[in-house]
């Protein structure tokens, strides 16, 4: 075991290198399955919950959508209420002793993180939808849009755009919140730290190699989200259609001239 | 604008009788009676809070009267079976605030309602889109984003992206509130050519010389009801009610 402090981190990754990348794989993998998963029971969850009751609609339609919301908040409420890592053993250990459900471990862990992700992104994607100005919703309603071909076209896209933040801190949360699942076994990167640290009783090394990895993990993928949030935004400038395609001074694109097309009738 | 319409001009569009509007207990809209027929330029003018814009949106729908009836074409409108969607891809509305769709250029903006809506497909959206932009003039723009136009522009291309609907009837409520005074100039004058084409129109404004030019007929409002109504020459020069002769001395005051 070499003296130095810095001797002893390169010990440990020539010896468990292989290890540590192994663990901030799964660590990684979890998250984006998770994330992404999550995202999609949240869009789900969330645009139910925003769906407008009309005073038209048959007495059925009101009560079950009036369940269905009553259910789905039960769902957010508690999942955001309660902490992840007592899911997960109530979850992955309750559910064998009291159903006899024997779940894998991979399973599990993504259940866990994707629902999650869920309840949050839930709340996330309601307050995105309520952050489009409904006068956008009444101008596709006025040109005979129907509410879902509205939220598809128009208020969706928005929405997300507006809560990609949101999403990437989701994602930056559940990089470094799957190491709550050691606690079933998931072998992730602060299991295999921890692992790792035992084994020579190198905790500050091995940790500060772990530190190192999850940062690098959450900068990345926070630089990442930053990038495609501006792909999404488009362009600030715009050319200019004209219909003289040699007068570019005017513009670069051409569209039908009434003239010419009445030339040619 | 089509000779299907003008074959049957003494026919009414619209037909609304004996319309209420309530919000809670506060009565905006008070047993309103009128018609509309092809080619009529209806101006609805009258103080702010007096019911205008409220009477508008409860002719699209976007308002669910209390009581009354919404004739379109001797069909009621307002009842629970009504498919409101389809009702309103014949009867279109540009709005004050513009509501244009942001996360769309001007070409996609008058597109998307025909391509969904009307089931067009592509290439026929974009030209007859085409052909409603340049009329309004804001062709040279289809590559532009909302964000990236003055507030006259965007009215202009919201009025495009109604006409693009060629609808029977088109609704405007307060087109120019929210525009500076050169801006309101060419927002009008937009509307003026398609008065002049003969496009069916009912137009909350306060421009009353927009009103007094186009307009075939006008009703002044005033808390809720229709205080008087009549031609553009009879109700501008020799208004009846006193409430309309207070209203436009203001104006002339102004």
């Amino acid at each position: 075991m070499p003296e130095s402090f810095f001797g002893r981190i390169v010990f440990i990754l020539q010896r468990y290198g292989l290890s540590f990348a192994r663990g901030a794989g799964v660590s990684m993998l979890l998250a984006l399955i998770g994330t992404a998963i999550g995202c999609v029971i949240g869009f789900a969850v969330g645009i139910v919950q925003t769906i407008p009751l009309h005073k038209n609609d048959s007495v059925l339609k009101k009560l079950l959508l009036k369940l269905v919301k009553f259910i789905l908040n039960v769902y957010v409420e508690i999942f955001r209420g309660t902490p992840m890592m007592a899911q997960a053993m109530l979850i992955f250990y309750g559910s064998t002793a009291l159903f006899n459900i024997h779940m894998s471990m991979w399973f599990a862990a993504i259940f866990i993180v994707s629902i999650n992700t869920g309840a949050y992104m839930a709340e996330t994607v309601r307050g995105g939808i309520l952050s489009i100005d409904p006068g956008q919703t009444e101008g596709a309603m006025a040109i005979g849009m129907t509410h879902v071909q509205t939220m598809t076209s128009v208020i969706l896209p928005q929405a997300l755009r507006n809560i990609m933040p949101q999403i990437g801190n989701n994602l930056i949360i559940n990089i470094k919140d799957t190491c709550v699942l050691s606690i079933i076994g998931t072998v992730e990167l602060f299991y295999t730290t921890k692992g790792v640290a035992g084994a020579y009783y190198t905790y500050f090394e091995a940790f500060t190699i772990a530190m190192v990895i999850y940062f690098i993990m959450t900068f990345a993928c926070s630089r990442i989200l930053r990038y495609f949030e501006g792909k999404l935004d488009g362009p600030d400038n715009f050319d200019l259609a004209t219909t003289d395609t040699l007068a570019h001074t005017s513009g670069m694109y051409k569209y039908p001239d009434k003239k010419e097309e009445k030339r040619h009738e | 604008m089509n000779k299907e319409i003008s074959a049957n001009k003494e026919a009414s569009i619209l037909d609304i009788h004996h319309l209420s509007k309530t919000f809670g207990t506060h009565v905006v809209l008070k047993d309103i009676d009128f018609s509309v027929k092809s080619g009529d330029v209806t101006c609805i003018i009258g103080a702010s809070g007096s019911g205008k814009s409220t009477l508008l949106r409860c002719l699209n729908l976007l308002e669910t009267p209390t009581s009354g009836e919404v004739l379109y074409h001797g069909e009621d409108i307002t009842g629970a079976h009504v498919n409101a969607a389809s009702y309103r891809s014949h009867v279109g509305m540009v709005f004050q605030s513009f509501n244009l769709f942001n996360n769309m250029n001007v070409l996609k903006n008058c597109m998307v309602g025909q391509m969904k809506v009307l089931k067009k497909d592509a290439e026929t959206a974009r030209k007859n889109a085409m052909l409603y932009l340049d009329k309004v003039g804001m062709a040279p723009y289809i590559n532009a984003k909302p964000r990236q136009l003055s507030g006259g522009q965007k009215q202009r291309v919201a009025i495009a992206r109604a006409l693009a609907m060629e609808p029977e009837l088109l609704l405007f409520d307060e087109p120019t509130s929210a525009l500076d005074p050169q801006m309101v100039g060419e927002v009008l004058e937009v509307m003026r050519t398609l008065a002049r084409e003969g496009l069916t129109m009912i137009i909350v404004t306060h421009e009353m010389a927009f009103a007094r030019d186009v307009s075939s007929h006008v009703v002044f409002m005033a808390d809720g009801v229709i205080a008087e109504e009549g031609n553009p020459s009879q109700l501008f020069e020799h208004p009846q009610n006193h409430l309309t002769k207070e209203f436009l001395t203001r104006f002339r005051n102004g």
